[in-house]
Parts: C-alpha cells; structure tokens; sequence
C-alpha cells in the first residue's frame, strides 16, 4: 500500500432523529498515535458522532472503520472489546461503588486478554496513582465531587488500555489546575495511544492541540491546524453566533 | 469496619448458624421444627430474588414461576424414579433453563425493567392456568399425573443419595434445609466475590458504563436471572420435601408478592435481609393464623407501609448503618484526652437512616 491506513475512518457518516440531522455526511480520518481536537457550538454534532464511534447510536448511513473492522452498528461491548475507550460527557461512572473497584472493572477487563489478576492489580495501582486519587480508593465515587468523578472516568478510560481514547469535554467542571494536569495527562497519553479531544475551552485546545476540525450543524466546517483555525473568521463568527456566510 | 474484620465477623455468623442448625432439634418440638423448615425453604426462594433484584438489578414479579417449576419438577421425577436424587438436581435444572430461555428473549430484546416486570408477572399467571387445567389421566408425565387443581399428593420426599429405600426422618429434613439454606448463602457471597460478581454489580450500577467497558450487560443479566431461577427451584423442591404435596396455587401471584415484601423489611441489596424479612414474616404470620382478632394480610400490608415510610432501605442496612455510626463514635470518644468518660454508647441516632 502507498500509504498507511488511518486508525479511523469514517465515510458519508449520517444520523437523523426524525427530521433532525445531527450528523451529515460526515468524512473523518485519524492517523495513528494522532491527538485530535473537535470544536464546534452546542448541537453541532460532536456528541452523536462519539456515540456513533461507540456503538451507542447506530449511523442511519454511512461506514466507520476502526483499522480493518467495520464497526458502524456494532454493540457498544463489542467496540469496546476491539479497543475504543471513552469518557462521555456527563460522568458515567459506577456512583455506587469505590474508587477503586471502578478502576479495577476496567482494568480486569482488559487484563482478561492476558488473563491475569495481578495484571488488573498492577493496572489499577498505577491509574490511581496517574488520576492522583490513591488517597481516596476506598471513597464511594457519588459521594466525590464532580471534578473527583471526571477524574474517575478518565481513570476508567486509562486503565482499559484502549488504542484509541475518546474524551468528551475532558475538562469541564475542573479548576485551571486540574485543567492543566489533565493537558499533561493528554500529551502523555498520546505518546503510546491515539485521542480525539471534544472541548469548549480554547486555553485548553492551545494547550494540547497540533491538529482541529471544526463541526457545525452536524457537518465538518473546517479541518486545520489549531492557529489556523483560531484565526479564521468563519470560525469566530459560529462561535459568536453569527450567521455563516453561505 | 475495614476487610479482615468484617470477614471473620461473617465467618463468625456463618459458624453461628451452622451450629444453630445442628442444635435446633434437641431445643425445639416436632411440630415447631417442621414450621422453621417451611421458613428455611422459603428464605431460599427469598434468597433467589434478594440476589437477582438487588445485586443484578432485576426486579422479577414472577419469582414464583421458578419456584413453582422447580417444585413441579421435583414431583414428576421423584414419583417416576421414586428417588429424589435425580428429583432434585431436575429441580434445579429446568427452571435454570427456564429462566435462560425467558430471559434470552427479555434481554437480548433489550425490554426494559416496567416490562421485564410485567412479563415475569404474566409468565406466572399463564403457568398457573396451565398446571390448574392439568386434570384428569390425559395429564400424565410418566407415572406422575399432574392432577389439575387438586395437584399432586403423595410425592416422596427426600431419601439419602442414590438409596431410595432410606427415607430421610423429619429431623434430617431439617438438616438439610437448613444446610441448603446456609450453602446457598455462602455460594452467592462468594459468588458475588468473584469477577463475575463484582461485574454484575457494576451492571446493576451502570449498564452503559460496563458496556462502554467492554462487559455486555445482556449477557450478564441473563446469567444473574438464570442462577436465580436455578435457586428458586431448588426453593421449590425443599418445599415439596416439605409438605409432600405440590399444587398450582404455589404460582399464586400472592407468594410472588410475599417475597418481594420480605426483601423490602429484610434490606433490598443485602444477602442476609432477604433471609431475616422472609423469617421474620412468616413467623409473624403464622403467629397469627393462631388468633382471629386480625387478618394476616392486613397486618402485612401495615407493617409493608411503616417499612417503605420509615425504614425504606430495609432492616438489616439500617442497623448496620446504625452500629457503622455508633462504632465511629465510639473511636472519636476514644481519641479525645483522657479525663473525659466515655458514656454508655449513643445508640438512638439514627444516623444515616433517612
């Protein structure tokens, strides 16, 4: 082959509700080892086209290719399984279990491809250790704050070991120092794993990202650099409300 | 309470019990010890529900349907082999697979819980008319006739393994109801120790979540639901062994509707409550089938307010919050400087019991 495969590959990705397209016609690519930012308005599509990466809607139309594996449709479990983590955008987390058995759920699954408990254990020592919650293992996760649970789920993400890392506002509800432990956990992670970064905040994109794609009403508008697309006038005008100029 | 205090503290409880099982008859009459084997088959059936409810989230209406299989099968074979050894392990058997067959429908067609309800309900309801409409030679298995509403009298009971000729004598009934009771107890703790226990839990927490995990909910439920038919019908066979009689009242909606009260009062997410709530009832209920003053029913449905108004998550995780609360005091009196005496233990804040 003349060139590589990306990692992810979407192709026409389309999702109605009804007369709502949320998604239209959406070609999307991601490189190996690639950390990429989506941006765009509330409603712009960014959320449905994770569930879509997921399994949690399944595409009214289109392909999704995650390396060789057509996965549009597929059970959430199954993609999983393949190697697509993700941090949703409101916590989801086990709320009535500790710290660290939600930690050790994700670890043990993915220490199953090894077969090995003193995988998880290790696994799960080190994620909480990186997230920074060791001092609170045993605490009931609903009873931690909201910025403590983000970490949690992140910490989820991490310890199943996925290829490929999808983060829905990663940052939100957490102060500029959280904010900016969770930049250097990005970075870090995308020296092994590929990210696609859904975020609001441009201080925290500047922080992280080298690559953007802009979606507005559940179309890519624009894919650049992150300066590139900071500067562009189409950009500001949708992030201010104005309209597009067709 | 941190992990290996709590475990001998089970241990302890698990050895109490025992010997309270082996003690019973040299304390007790013959008359009281066939009723606390009644009440033991049916902790098992409470058990059954209390773990498929609160552990895997599964609130089923028609637990009896298990029950009932499980009983009706002990019955068909035991009158055809005329041993219960096969009886039994056919008890256990066919509502196990019952309970896979129903269940693959209701979650792999990802039904949701009201339904799920509504099906267990309906499922039990359409037994009941099948076995009440059994009457007459043409319902036959075997040499066993099913017996239509009058049911089937006459089924032997328990006899040592693979040796018919050996009847079992009420007191070893005992012993091995009550044994039952305490096995099946110790295997769904440990069962919910292990891997598949704790991702069960996470299921019951969460499904998207240990989905997104990679775990898939449909299979774990169904797994949850089919161990819990499996014990109901072991419920159903000590029942039989009980009262040598089968009929199709046991899938009476009512028991269906006992079982879920007894886990409301015994604590809903807890192994033990369902066992304390189902004693507890059912002392009380036969305590008053003695007087004529008041309807047993009415009693239930008053003591089933006062526990959803006042003690909603149940006896044994109020108490247990109860002592959790009264043991942190107790420390925090302890560290102050000395000097200052410690007073008898607060135990009348209800701390935590909202």
């Amino acid at each position: 082959m003349a060139e590589i495969a990306p990692l992810l590959e979407t192709r026409n990705l389309t999702m109605r509700f009804g007369g709502v397209v949320a998604n239209d016609d959406v070609n999307f690519a991601l490189e190996e080892m690639e950390l990429r930012c989506l941006i765009g308005p509330n409603g712009a599509g960014k959320s449905t086209f994770f569930k879509m990466l997921t399994g949690q809607l399944t595409p009214t139309q289109g392909t999704i290719r995650f390396r060789t594996h057509p996965i549009a449709g597929n059970l959430p479990h199954q993609i999983a399984r393949l190697g697509i983590g993700i941090k949703t955008q409101i916590p989801n987390v086990f709320n009535g279990l500790s710290v660290r058995e939600n930690v050790w759920l994700a670890a043990a699954r993915a220490a199953r491809r090894e077969a090995s408990a003193k995988r998880a254990a290790a696994i799960v020592d080190e994620v909480l250790e990186r997230i920074r919650l060791g001092g609170l293992a045993e605490a009931i996760v609903g009873q931690l704050s909201h910025g403590q649970r983000q970490w949690v789920e992140i910490g989820t993400v991490l310890a199943a070991e996925p290829e490929l890392i999808l983060l829905d506002e990663p940052a939100a509800g957490m102060t500029d120092e959280e904010t900016a432990r969770t930049a250097e956990i990005i970075r870090e992670i995308n020296r092994t794993r590929a990210l696609i970064v859904v975020e609001h905040d441009m201080e925290f994109i500047k922080m992280i990202a080298k690559k953007v794609t802009v979606f507005h009403q559940g179309r890519i508008m624009m894919e650049d650099t992150v300066e590139a697309v900071l500067a562009d006038s189409r950009v500001r005008d949708v992030y201010l409300g104005k309209k597009v100029a067709a | 309470m941190n992990g290996p205090v709590k475990l001998t503290l089970q241990a302890l409880a698990i050895l109490a019990a025992c010997v309270a099982v082996a003690v019973m008859p040299s304390y007790v009459d013959l008359f009281q010890l066939m009723q606390f084997t009644l009440f033991c088959s049916m902790a098992v059936l409470a058990l059954s529900l209390g773990f498929i409810w609160g552990f895997g989230g599964i609130l089923s209406f028609g637990q009896t349907a298990f029950f009932g299989l499980g009983a009706y099968a002990y019955a068909v074979t035991a009158i055809n082999f005329q041993d219960s050894t096969p009886a039994i392990l056919l008890a256990v058997l066919v509502p196990a697979l019952f309970a896979l067959a129903l269940g693959y429908f209701v979650f792999y067609g990802r039904i949701s819980d009201v339904y799920l309800g509504v099906i267990t309900l309906t499922v039990t309801l359409i037994l009941f008319n099948v076995f009440n409409s059994t009457a007459g030679d043409a319902y036959a298995i075997g040499s066993a006739r099913l017996g239509g509403f009058n049911g089937m009298p006459a089924v032997p009971t328990f006899n040592m393994p693979f040796d018919p000729s050996s009847i079992l004598f009420p007191e070893q009934s005992w012993y091995v109801t009550g044994g039952a009771l305490i096995a099946v107890y110790l295997g769904l703790r440990l069962l919910l120790r292990s891997s598949f226990g704790r991702v069960a839990i996470a299921v019951r927490e969460n499904e998207t979540r240990a989905a997104l995990l990679g775990y898939d909910p449909r299979l774990v439920k169904l797994l949850v639901f089919v161990v819990g038919g499996g014990v109901a019908g072991l419920a159903g066979a000590l029942y039989v062994n009980w009262g040598a009689f089968v009929g199709p009242t046991i899938f009476a909606l009512s028991l269906s509707a006992e079982i879920i009260i007894w886990i409301c009062i015994g604590g809903l997410g807890t192994l033990i409550g369902p066992i304390v709530g189902c004693f507890l009832i059912e002392y009380l209920v036969s305590q008053i089938g003695t007087q004529q003053a008041f309807n047993a029913n009415l009693v239930l449905g008053a003591i089933l307010v006062v526990f959803v108004l006042l003690l909603p998550k149940g006896l044994v995780p109020t108490v247990r919050d109860l002592l959790l609360a009264a043991g942190r005091l107790a420390r925090e009196r302890n560290r102050r400087p000395a000097g200052e005496e410690t007073h008898a233990l607060p135990g009348g804040h209800p701390v935590g019991a909202e």
